[in-house]
């Protein structure tokens, strides 16, 4: 498995296929439904967002609260198509990754090629195996929305497989 | 007349949801055991190598199998000769939840339809009653995902449609639902009832164990006819191409009316986690 260094550099994103297994390793953001959609709330409504996203990867996930003695707790990803209808605004502001599970529409997978961004999978139901390769958890926005609050994770070594590539290789096509 | 406690009865719901919650069902392991076996692809491979180092981890350290601990999914076997002495049924059940998905650090995933505000505690749980012979309950815990849940469906065929519609509706279920919900699935299948009552056999189809066939034997060769239509699909561990599209199909039946033949298709993810107990 390639090792990969987060936050995503162009060249990184432009020399990765789709079907590579690889282990992440720096810092993303979570966000899923309602993130997304507080997001684009921020947008419409012309605020600026309480966080950057140039550059950056979002993991689709609402964490276990964690234990005592761990970052984070049960962590695995969640459906990434109901992310769909914002991830190509997301992408047009400077998102490069995002890390869910499970196949995404045809306009993602357009905005995808057309911004130099990458999807991976994780493997969905893994749970336990992803919570602890979170090294490091830090609230950044939204925390009213509990586990679907908008967090700074740092992964050592997060295994998935890169779904979607920036040239258009996608897994899910049979 | 046997008189059962309502801290009883929530004690029993706080042990199960600790239960369900940290391990999955053996015969869903075994399952998940075969089809890495069987499977040849590196993905197919690799996520099912992936699940069940995850199902080893959560075990050992006592975190979630899966962070979707889920809708909590109470089907509660009432004797008609049990006198509950305390609280409400439905307060009893929804303190064992709130309890327990404080204590073991799950996830809270119940909100507000509309403003999608959070319940904080997990809490309602769906609490299904029914009203059996004896004088003891029988309570099944089902933590229900909803990435799965969301590709469940229903379908008033019609009489016509007969056998092959009902594995048609199957298999075309778990071919839409494709990479989305956490293949191989388990499909839980109500065929017959009404509308509402065939969905609550669909979910009560879930919480047998992975591989059983039903006692009919036309219901059992639905069951087999689907699955191997389903893992003909290709779909795989994850949707990354394979043999194993699902690991099992469970129909549950009842009587329907001459006008109809509701079938409904109620998906589980790979990850079938179920508890049971008798008070």
């Amino acid at each position: 498995m390639k090792n990969i260094t987060l936050p995503l550099t162009e060249e990184a994103i432009e020399n990765l296929r789709a079907g590579e297994g690889v282990l992440l390793s720096g810092t993303i953001l979570t966000g899923r439904d309602c993130a997304h959609k507080r997001i684009c709330e921020f947008l419409d409504d012309g605020k600026p967002l309480p966080f950057a996203l140039r550059g950056e990867t979002i993991y689709y996930a609402g964490p276990c609260p964690a234990p005592a003695g761990k970052a984070c707790g049960s962590c695995g990803p969640t459906t990434s198509a109901r992310m769909d209808s914002f991830t190509p605004r997301l992408l047009g502001l400077g998102l490069k990754g995002m890390i869910g599970k499970g196949e995404r529409s045809a306009e993602v997978v357009d905005s995808i090629v057309k911004n130099n961004a990458v999807y991976f999978a994780a493997i969905g139901g893994a749970g336990a195996l992803y919570g602890n390769a979170v090294k490091k958890s830090e609230l950044i926005a939204f925390p009213d929305l509990l586990s679907e609050a908008v967090y700074r994770f740092t992964f050592e070594n997060f295994p998935c497989v890169v779904a979607i590539d920036c040239h258009g290789g996608n897994i899910y096509q049979k | 007349m046997r008189t059962i406690s309502s801290e009883e009865i929530e004690r029993a719901v706080y042990r199960l949801a600790r239960e369900a919650c940290l391990h999955l069902i053996p015969s869903c392991r075994a399952a998940l055991e075969r089809a890495e076996r069987s499977e040849e692809g590196e993905g197919a491979r690799f996520a099912l190598s992936a699940l069940l180092k995850n199902a080893d981890i959560a075990a050992e350290e006592q975190m979630a199998i899966c962070q979707d601990t889920g809708y909590a999914v109470v089907l509660a076997e009432i004797g008609q000769e049990v006198h509950i002495e305390g609280k409400l049924l439905a307060d009893a059940v929804d303190d064992g939840v709130r309890k327990a998905y404080k204590d073991f650090c799950f996830r809270k995933s119940i909100c507000d339809p509309i403003t999608r505000a959070n319940t904080a505690d997990n809490t309602p749980a769906a609490l299904h009653t029914e009203i059996v012979a004896g004088d003891k309950i029988a309570l099944t815990f089902l933590p229900k995902g909803f990435g799965s849940e969301n590709m469940s469906r229903i379908y008033m065929l019609t009489p016509a449609k007969g056998i092959d519609g009902i594995v048609d509706a199957i298999v075309e279920t778990v071919a839409l639902a494709g990479s989305k919900p956490c293949p191989p699935v388990y499909a839980g299948v109500g065929i017959g009832g009404t509308f509402d009552t065939c969905a609550l056999l669909a979910k009560k189809a879930l919480t047998r164990e992975v591989g059983s066939h039903h006692p009919r034997k036309d219901v059992a060769a639905i069951e087999e006819a689907a699955l191997q239509r389903i893992n003909d699909l290709g779909i795989g561990p994850q949707g990354f191409g394979g043999k194993t599209s699902a690991i099992g199909v469970s129909c549950e039946i009842a009587p329907t009316h001459i006008a109809g033949l509701p079938v409904a298709i109620n998906i589980q993810c790979h990850c079938v986690r179920c508890a049971k107990t008798v008070i």
